[in-house]
């Protein structure tokens, strides 16, 4: 049996799609390359089986995808991960909400900003600069944007540079766009087990 | 690629000769991959059920749902016989695109309510499960591109 997951949590559960994925055995020449299978690399997860139905978008998604989050320079990797995580929660995405949400706790080595999060939405009780980044990433996910001159304001008062807010732009609004892929194709699941 | 060629840049107003050109030139990359992204998602070779005509009018939609006009005239130019599913009240009855339509504008703004019903009402409309991904990633793109120019705009102090 398996069951949905609703509510927010760092436990990162299954992901279940909501349409058929491409099988790896009819994919073609083009969507082998973007799935980067190779002889030794046939393992690929039904999430990117899925997006491999629009391997164009694939295609170069993955790239970019890796550039903001990982790339060096300006924003620390944790901080990265608050402008994902704001976004996810904003747009309900618990599976992606779960991954980010590990992974700042990990890359912070601290888990009480995430707790905080999970435990309180917004309302959370955060440090001066986490809630700059966090409002200015939340505001910015809403659907129309709402971020404002005065959350602006408050990044760089917090002392952010030009380029960390540059990248807090990036990776908030590139969780607009996986979140609207993750959430929407499937379903966060976990495997019950039978009492 | 010059900041004319990429729709990013100029949306949001950074010229070559302005203070953020620099900022922005760091993650140069990451602006020209965005725009290949756009390519990709707005004039892919394998376009499926959405020809680059369709692509545009909802793209406009999107934008224009955003409140952002700079990107809904840009692409509404490219819009073509779907032009008038650029306009908000159009509901794509007109166009045999309903299903498309509503499905387009509850994931670009209602994302967080998006159920499994939304993917059934589009199977059952006669998507093809391809196209519904085709769609998604249309829409998703969407997000993040008005979502960067967005933030572009309000560092270089637009609003104040």
């Amino acid at each position: 049996m398996t069951r949905v997951i609703h509510k927010f949590t760092r436990n990162v559960p299954d992901w279940r799609p909501r349409v058929v994925p491409v099988r790896l055995e009819d994919a073609t020449p083009a969507q082998l390359d973007a799935l980067k299978v190779t002889p030794s690399n046939t393992k690929v997860s039904a999430y990117v089986l899925t997006l491999a139905h629009d391997v164009e978008s694939l295609a170069v998604r993955s790239p970019l995808f890796n550039a903001i989050m990982y790339d060096q320079g300006g924003m620390s990797r944790a901080e990265r991960e608050i402008g994902a995580l704001a976004a996810s929660m904003v747009n309900r995405c618990i599976y992606c909400a779960a991954v980010h949400a590990d992974r700042h706790a990990k890359l912070a080595k601290d888990e009480s900003l995430t707790d905080a999060l999970f435990a309180k939405g917004e309302q959370a009780d955060l440090p001066p600069r986490d809630r700059a980044i966090f409002d200015f990433a939340r505001k910015a996910a809403e659907a129309p944007p709402a971020a404002g001159p005065e959350d602006m304001e408050a990044l760089r008062k917090q002392g952010l540079g030009e380029d960390e807010i540059l990248d807090l732009i990036l990776s908030s609004a590139l969780f607009g766009w996986a979140n609207r892929l993750m959430h929407v194709l499937g379903d966060p699941v976990r495997e019950t087990v039978p009492a | 690629m010059s900041i004319s060629e990429q729709t990013i840049l100029r949306a949001a107003g950074i010229g070559a000769d302005t203070g953020l050109a620099s900022v922005v030139a760091v993650r140069g990359n990451i602006m020209g991959m965005s725009q290949k992204a756009e390519d990709a998602v707005l004039r892919p070779k394998e376009t499926g059920a959405f020809s680059h005509a369709l692509r545009a009018a909802l793209a406009a939609r999107v934008a224009g749902r955003a409140k952002d006009q700079e990107l809904a005239d840009y692409y509404a130019e490219a819009a073509g016989e779907y032009a008038d599913l650029v306009r908000l009240d159009a509901t794509g009855g007109a166009q045999g695109l309903e299903a498309v339509v509503t499905f387009v504008d509850r994931v670009a703004n209602q994302t967080r309510d998006i159920a499994q019903e939304d993917i059934k009402a589009l199977q059952q409309a006669g998507v093809c499960d391809p196209d519904i991904v085709r769609l998604c990633e249309l829409v998703a793109f969407l997000a993040y591109q008005i979502r960067v120019v967005s933030g572009l705009r309000l560092m270089k102090g637009d609003g104040q």
